[in-house]
Formats: C-alpha cells, structure tokens, sequence
C-alpha cells in the first residue's frame, strides 16, 4: 500500500470514530444545559420526582438487598478461608466492613442499579421518543426536560446513595452474622476490628461514590433514551447502550474516584 | 395567519422540502395533500418548531417560528393544537391525565374542577363518553385513540390545530367519522386548521383550500373546484390514483358487507366540489 493511500485510510478511521464522538459531546452539552436550566421550574419536576424516588426506591430494595447480603457472606467466607490461622480473627471485622463499605457496597449496587434503572429509563424514554409521545409533550408547550428527565435524574440522584447506604449496612450485617458461625467471631471481636480500620474518609468515600454512580445510573440512561431513533430496534439498541455505558462509566469511575480520594489519603 | 417561506429541509442526502412557500388564512381549513412519504408531516412539524428549517422560514402570528426563544416558543405552542398520526397519548396514563395535559394553562391545569369540567367538554365535543376518561390508552380502539388525541389537541383552546394524518389506518366509515369531526370542530371552534393526508375524498370535505406537496415542492394550490380543473400532470395523477384506490376500497367494503354503507367517492368529491 502506497503511504497517500495508507494515510487516507487512516484519516478515514480517525473521522469514523471521531465525528460520532464530537455528535455526542455537542449534544450532551446541550443536554446538561437543558438540565440545569429545567431546575428552575421546580413545581413541575418536584412533584414527579418524589413519585419516581418512591418507585425507584422501594422497587430496588430488594435485589439490592438479596445482592448486598450475598456479597458480606461471601467475603465473611472468604476472609475465613483465607486469614484463618495467621491472623488475628477481630481483623475479619475490618475486612468484612472495608470490603462492603469501600467497594462491594456501592459498585456492586451500582452496576444492579445499571441493569435495572439503566435499562428502564432508556426503554421508557426511547419508546416515549418513537411514539412521537415526547413530540406530543412538546407540542403542548411543555418540557420534557421537566416533565420527563429532571424527575428520574433527581430520584437517582436521591433514591442511590440511600440504597447504597442500606446495602452496606445489611451486607455488614449479613458478614457478620455468617462470621459467628462459621469463624466463631464474637461481637467484641468484630467491633475491635472494624474500629480498628476505619477511618472517617472511607463512609464520605463511599457516599460520594454512590452519589457519582447515582449520576452515571441516570443520567447516561436518560441522554440515551431521549435520542433514541428508529423504532423498536433503536430502543432495543439504546437500552443495551444505556446499561453497557452506565456499567463502564461506573467502573471509570470507581477507579478515577479511588485514586483522586483514597490516593491524595495515603 | 401560518405562513411558510421559501421552506427547505433535507435529511443526509435526501431533500424533503424545497423551497416550500404556503399560506393559511385565518379561520381557513387547508388541506395538505400528497403521496406517502412526501414530506408532509414534515411540513407540519416545521409550523411548532418540532423540526426547524435549514433555509427559510415560517411566521405564525407574526412570529419567526425558527428564531423563537423557549419561552417564546413554548407560549405559541400553547395556541396550537396538535394532533399526532397515532394519537401519541402518554401511554403511562389515562384518557383523563392525557387531556388533561392538553390544558395548558397552568392556573388551569392545576385547579381540578376546571379540569373535570374541561376534560368532560372534549370527550363531548369528540363524541366520546364521559366514562372514557378513566380508560388507559391501551383499552382503546384506534378511532378512539385519534378522537382523544384531537380532545387533547382542543382541551388548551388553541387558535390552530395542526391534524396530521387523521384518518389514516380507519375503516371508511371511521374516517367518515374524524372528517365529520374536523368540520364541525371548525364549526364550533373557529381554529385555523392544516389537515395533512392522502385521503382526497376527505380532504375535498373538510378543507376550504387544497396544497399539492409532490417532490419536495407545493405543486399546486386552491379550492377543491380549483384543484379538480387544475391541468397539472401531477395533480391529476394523484387524483385518479387515489380516487382509483377509494373505489377499489369501497368495492371491497360492499362485497364483504353488504348493508355496510360504502361511501361514493366521487360523491365525496362531489359533495364539497
């Protein structure tokens, strides 16, 4: 291959991925704006908002719930099988709370929250825009800004960081309940070693955690939604775009947060 | 008044409007005839900003539809009705809730009495049944779902209504039934009106003038008289062809059900003509 042709082809490759990209960086922008400017109108999203946060919440609470009890009893085992023996056992405190509160709390609710709120905003969002009903609200002079996204967003942005809060403590719980029996912890123990870890910075860790991933849970899912084109198969598609990006985005995060808060912490 | 000038709109590499110009008197019914696919509904949308003009422009009131700002836009959205192809209702919610968001005045919409009694008024002018408002959107037929998407459309009291499509995908005698609807909603009300369709037989009932959208351009323009003497090449051929298919259908309707009452065709052209 001739170097023109090969640096055509390249050019190519660069505009194919480029150009999308830059499409979705403008119209986010004007997304996010449209969003800020809606908070103005809080008489009609708030209403909506308290509905959404109720459905949100306590439609979540059980598979949160079912995943955060798994996850404390299977790093309550785990701690067993590894540190038995050659550690002191008030340590398998520490570790059970540090685990759940520090990662296994908020992402693993978040990428649930992912699948679960992700996948149904963007649904919700894309067959309103297919079937013109987001055209309709429109039509009648009213925003879909208000109406539609403010609503779930701030229900996320409220209903997540308490979900993740619950699923800390009831995996915390549950860690230690599986601890007794199969470690033979006693409660003093337990209390020794969570104390003996814990800092202050790890609980606002976890809640600016949940706060972010509460944004990545909704927001993504609604841009998705909201810009769905082409009929069922473009809601089909931007539901499994919504949950993939939401999932991604909190794992981004995680990583980036980790390293911005518990790094500058070291 | 609506006014469109020198409207053009393409999408990728497929030009839908070109250089369309069109006027709508106050209190007139305009027609928006043309084939399938045409660019009508696009036209439509062009007039609430729902799709803005990539040259051109549309005045209503006297306004620059495309160089409103939000607020601006959304007041003159207020004044116009729109019904959707499929009804668009929230499907979320009951008949009720969807009219009800029809009202779009906000001291309006948030006293429930006046929202009762507004609701109740469109479901009758629509002729619907009161008990309809507690139905969700799924429990009606498709006759019904078109007649809540025009109650919605009425319940704000606007000075246009805006119909695109409305008797697509009914029986004839339900189409009988919207055109019936729209006259006499231009009757009752006094709105300015722009019915987009195919249906020639319905056009020539409910409008006062007829456009011809054909290849991105308005081929022609006048009364149902006008339009039938017209000598245009394209305009009759779409004539004969849709008013070819209305005797195809309504032959079809006869031999299936023979005390069924199958409209004439050429009388509905005859009717208003």
């Amino acid at each position: 291959m001739t170097a023109p042709a090969l640096t055509l082809d390249l050019l190519r490759l660069v505009s194919r991925w480029s150009l999308p990209a830059a499409v979705h960086a403008g119209r986010f922008s004007f997304f996010a704006v449209d969003l800020v400017r809606g908070l103005a109108d809080w008489r009609i999203w708030v209403p909506r908002m308290f509905e959404q946060t109720n459905n949100l919440f306590y439609g979540s609470l059980f598979i949160v719930m079912l995943v955060a009890g798994f996850a404390g009893a299977v790093t309550s085992l785990q701690t067993g099988y590894q540190f038995t023996g050659q550690l002191p056992l008030y340590v398998a405190g520490g570790i059970i709370v540090q685990s759940m509160v520090l990662e296994l709390g908020p992402v693993l609710t978040g990428l649930i929250l992912a699948g679960r709120i992700g996948a149904r905003y963007a649904a919700e969002l894309g067959t309103m825009r297919v079937t013109e009903q987001i055209d309709a609200l429109e039509s009648l002079g009213r925003s879909p800004v208000t109406h539609l996204l403010l609503p779930r967003i701030v229900a996320g942005i409220v209903a997540i960081p308490a979900l993740v809060m619950a699923a800390n403590a009831f995996g915390i719980t549950v860690g230690y309940v599986i601890a007794i029996g199969s470690l033979g912890l006693s409660y003093a123990d337990f209390q020794t070693g969570a104390h003996y870890f814990f800092r202050p910075l790890d609980l606002y860790y976890s809640a600016i955690k949940s706060y972010a991933f509460a944004a990545a849970v909704t927001v993504i899912p609604c841009y998705i939604g909201y810009h769905t084109q082409q009929g069922a198969e473009g809601v089909g598609r931007a539901t499994t775009q919504a949950v993939v990006s939401a999932c991604v985005t909190i794992l981004v995060l995680d990583t980036v947060l980790t390293k911005l808060i518990l790094g500058s912490a070291q | 008044m609506i006014e469109l000038v020198n409207v053009s709109k393409r999408f990728v590499q497929h030009v839908v409007l070109d250089g369309v110009s069109l006027q709508v008197q106050q209190g007139e019914t305009l027609a928006l005839l043309g084939p399938s696919g045409v660019g009508k509904s696009v036209l439509l949308k062009h007039i609430i900003a729902l799709i803005k003009p990539d040259t051109g422009d549309v005045i209503v009131d006297g306004l620059h539809v495309p160089r409103l700002k939000r607020d601006e836009l959304s007041e003159l959205r207020s004044r116009i009705g729109y019904v959707f192809q499929n009804g668009a209702l929230f499907d979320s919610m009951n008949v009720f809730e969807n009219i009800r968001l029809g009202i779009t005045n906000e001291d309006q919409y948030r006293d429930p009495d006046y929202c009762q009694q507004r609701v109740k008024e469109c479901l009758r002018l629509v002729n619907l049944a009161a008990d309809v408002a507690e139905k969700m959107p799924s429990e009606l037929s498709g006759g019904m779902r078109k007649r809540v998407g025009i109650a919605r459309a009425i319940a704000g009291r606007p000075r246009y209504l805006l119909y695109d499509e409305p008797t697509s995908g009914l029986d004839p005698v339900n189409a009988d039934v919207i055109d019936s609807l729209i006259e006499r909603l231009q009757q009752e009300l006094g709105v300015t009106s722009v019915v987009v369709t195919h249906d020639v037989r319905g056009s020539f009932r409910v409008a006062d003038r007829i456009a011809l959208l054909w290849q991105a351009k308005i081929r022609a323009v006048g009364t149902a008289e006008e339009i039938l003497a017209s000598r245009d090449p394209a305009v009759q051929q779409f004539l004969e062809r849709d008013l070819e298919m209305a005797v195809i259908q309504a032959e079809s309707e006869s031999s299936s059900s023979p005390q069924a009452p199958g409209p004439s065709p050429q009388g509905g052209v005859g009717g208003s003509g």
